[in-house]
């Protein structure tokens, strides 16, 4: 399936959750989706015949500045051999987005490691805690606006 | 307290929380925690196992003893050539298909077209350290069951790919040497010959790797029926490489997502059929590498007798700045689908690039299948899965 | 009949002081632990191989920190794993040395500036005792560092207590 056609299936099911759709002049054609409506796009793309999204290649999370966070899912099909993105936007006061992790097991690790480095909070992640860093470390290092600390456990960080 | 007969039968299971432990635990369970330094981690990797005398219940993995804060450089060099070196220092096992990835996405960037040597050249050094990489992780794995010698048989053909590698850029292990639109120096006038040379002498070499380690009957009762891993399962924890060839699914990003020129060679994809067991446990993951090193001879030779001529660095851009975009972009490494998102905001300098890395995902899948095997399975699976940490933790 | 019979002038007597002797023993069978971290695990593995070899000056790699004399911390040094680094060293019994392997455990390496994770060198928790610089570096430069241990333990004496 073309982009278009994938992009017009999902309007027509899902006409106020998707908030945007960009097929031309990008390079990933993408459709942005509410933060709220996300797992059920997932279902819908997944288990639809003729789009039959069944691999989650990639799903990062993006501090775009003035206080908007965001999440990307890259997805693609094994058996069409077509791919799709989805975006969803939050911002840094209420940063909470369904996780998708019930339908494409491969978002578990991934939502932790956004979670980690970012700071968004996945709804209805089985086990959400820090993955890359140690429990107890403060702060979302991936943020723009994150600062070094000058001691960790007594250990000077910077150089 | 003293055991009395009423507290012996008391049927009534109690559950202990254990400070620093991630579940609460069973009486009858016992943890054991594979440390971060331990000679079959493959590098440092907590492993959290809980079992039930020698079967294991559950395994939890703990990761980021490694993490390196890649994805920080990236954002703050001030080009994007200058992230090279760090992509190389993520699957140190196989550094040149790490470049050849980011080389790839920025050149689909920056609407860049390499010249056609340095595809040639490209495709043979990617190939080379896919053997590289393969070589270790069959000489590794076998140390781990408990054969050495392959180790050293695996590790002085290695020498041989390692000693080609040094002649063209310098380096043995972490090279710098595919660049966003060219490569960083052009190969020694005695690269085909050399190259040529490797191929008649590995070839019968792979046999000898059958030979020692494949079809040893204690090898085969290790691997053969552990961590059996479905296909369906497989797909949907997003796993690739060997371990979903090993599944039986027929899916290579070399031909079914073609990048570079991988399109004009003749060669094919090796799957796990379950010759000595089921399809998709350890000792089909194992076979697919070693078939890949095969197929991976098939390509070189093929690509080493037309290396056109040109200039290796003609196309290599000045000053990158890209327009504002974001894109995606995987291509095939030994260890699976290595993706890089990367975000361009105008300026020299990526605004965030996110790496998936194929062994992160691949090690999600370690506590579903090997839940109810034994102690020495994990080891087993863990082996067969091939996990680098510098690429999990990035 | 063995390796010195006969070979010497003066009726096979041999004169040395103890400290020499005890320091020829010492640096002829350095036991290292088997601590790979990242790539330079992989040059030190390629080290230990049959190219070129460890093993024909009396390295050998354990598994525990209990039987070895050397650790050679190969790799990145996290914040996360510098603990653990902490607790092998104060698990390895004396005489125990430590080299540091390459340029991320020498100083912090190439993540330097902007590594919010990375312990800028493995000597702000242990005291190291040999440096070999390299990204990674060469077998032949470990080898060396290997051969400055064992021209350290060489000077050593038992009058002198080892500090820490």
């Amino acid at each position: 399936m073309i982009p278009q056609e994938i992009a017009d299936n999902l309007k027509a099911k899902f006409a106020d959750a998707i908030l945007d759709v960009k097929l031309d002049g990008v390079i990933d054609p993408y459709a942005r989706v509410a933060p709220g409506k996300i797992k059920d796009v997932a279902v819908f793309m997944r288990d639809q015949e003729n789009m039959a999204f069944d691999y989650l290649m990639c799903l990062s999370g993006v501090d775009y500045t003035g206080g908007k966070l965001g999440v990307v899912y890259h997805l693609s099909s094994m058996k069409w051999n077509h791919k799709f993105t989805l975006k969803v936007d939050v911002t840094v006061e209420n940063s909470h987005v369904q996780s998708v992790e019930s339908v494409w097991k491969t978002a578990n690790w991934h939502e932790r490691e956004a979670f980690d480095m970012i700071g968004i909070v996945f709804d209805g992640h089985p086990d959400l805690r820090r993955i890359l860093l140690p429990d107890d470390w403060e702060g979302y290092p991936l943020r723009k606006d994150y600062k070094v600390p000058e001691y960790y456990n007594g250990m000077k960080v910077p150089y | 307290m003293e055991a009395t007969l009423t507290s012996l039968n008391d049927t009534t299971r109690r559950q202990v929380l254990i400070p620093g432990f991630s579940r609460p635990l069973e009486e009858h369970e016992m943890v054991i925690n594979m440390g971060p330094q331990h000679p079959s981690t493959h590098g440092v990797l907590r492993l959290e196992l809980i079992v039930d005398g020698e079967i294991v219940v559950d395994v939890i993995p703990h990761i980021g003893y490694l993490h390196r804060c890649f994805e920080k450089h990236c954002e703050h060099m001030t080009n994007y050539q200058q992230v090279i070196p760090y992509c190389d220092r993520m699957d140190y096992v196989a550094a040149m298909n790490n470049d050849h990835g980011y080389a790839v996405a920025c050149e689909k960037l920056l609407k860049i077209k390499v010249p056609e040597r340095v595809e040639y050249i490209r495709v043979i050094m990617a190939e080379l350290q896919r053997i590289a990489s393969h070589l270790i992780a069959i000489g590794t794995y076998g140390m781990d069951i408990g054969a050495f010698t392959p180790f050293l048989y695996c590790f002085r053909d290695r020498e041989r790919i390692l000693d080609i590698f040094e002649q063209t850029c310098g380096a043995r292990l972490l090279y710098n040497y595919i660049w966003i639109g060219g490569l960083s120096h052009d190969v020694p006038s005695d690269f085909q010959q050399k190259v040529k040379d490797f191929c008649k002498y590995f070839r019968p070499n792979i046999k000898e790797v059958n030979d020692l380690l494949s079809y040893n009957k204690i090898f085969v009762e290790r691997t053969a029926n552990v961590g059996v891993l479905p296909a369906d399962v497989a797909i949907n924890y997003g796993a690739s490489g060997p371990v979903l060839r090993g599944s039986g699914v027929k899916w290579d990003l070399r031909k079914n997502d073609p990048y570079s020129i991988y399109d004009r060679f003749d060669w094919e994809i090796p799957v796990g059929t379950g010759k000595m067991g089921t399809v998709g446990d350890c000792w089909d993951r194992y076979m697919v590498r070693v078939n890949e090193m095969e197929q991976s001879l098939r390509i070189i030779e093929q690509a080493v007798e037309n290396i056109p001529a040109g200039d290796v660095q003609s196309a290599v851009p000045k000053r990158i700045r890209p327009d504002t975009a974001d894109l995606y972009v995987r291509t095939e490494t030994p260890k699976g689908e290595l993706g890089y998102y990367i975000m361009a905001d105008g300026t020299t300098s990526p605004y965030r690039v996110k790496v998936k890395g194929p062994c992160f995902v691949n090690l999600s899948l370690l506590p579903a299948i090997s839940r109810g095997s034994m102690i020495s399975d994990v080891i087993a699976i863990l082996g067969s899965i091939d996990i680098v940490l510098g690429e999990v933790d990035r | 009949m063995g390796l010195l019979d006969q070979k010497f002038e003066n009726g096979n007597i041999i004169i040395t002081t103890a400290d020499n002797l005890l320091n020829w023993a010492r640096l002829s069978s350095i036991w290292g632990m088997q601590f790979g971290l990242a790539c330079c695990a992989i040059e030190m593995m390629a080290t230990g191989a049959s190219h070129y070899d460890t093993d024909r000056f009396g390295v050998f790699f354990r598994g525990t920190p209990r039987q070895s004399d050397v650790m050679i911390v190969a790799g990145t040094v996290t914040l996360k794993m510098a603990s653990r680094i902490k607790t092998l060293y104060d698990q390895m019994s004396e005489p125990r040395y430590v080299i540091s392997m390459g340029s991320c455990s020498n100083c912090g390496g190439p993540y330097w500036e902007h590594g919010y994770h990375v312990l800028k060198g493995v000597d702000r928790i242990i005291p190291v005792d040999v440096y070999v610089p390299g990204c990674p570096p060469r077998p032949e430069a470990l080898i060396e560092g290997i051969m400055k241990l064992q021209e350290k333990i060489r000077n050593e004496s038992l009058a002198k207590k080892k500090t820490a």
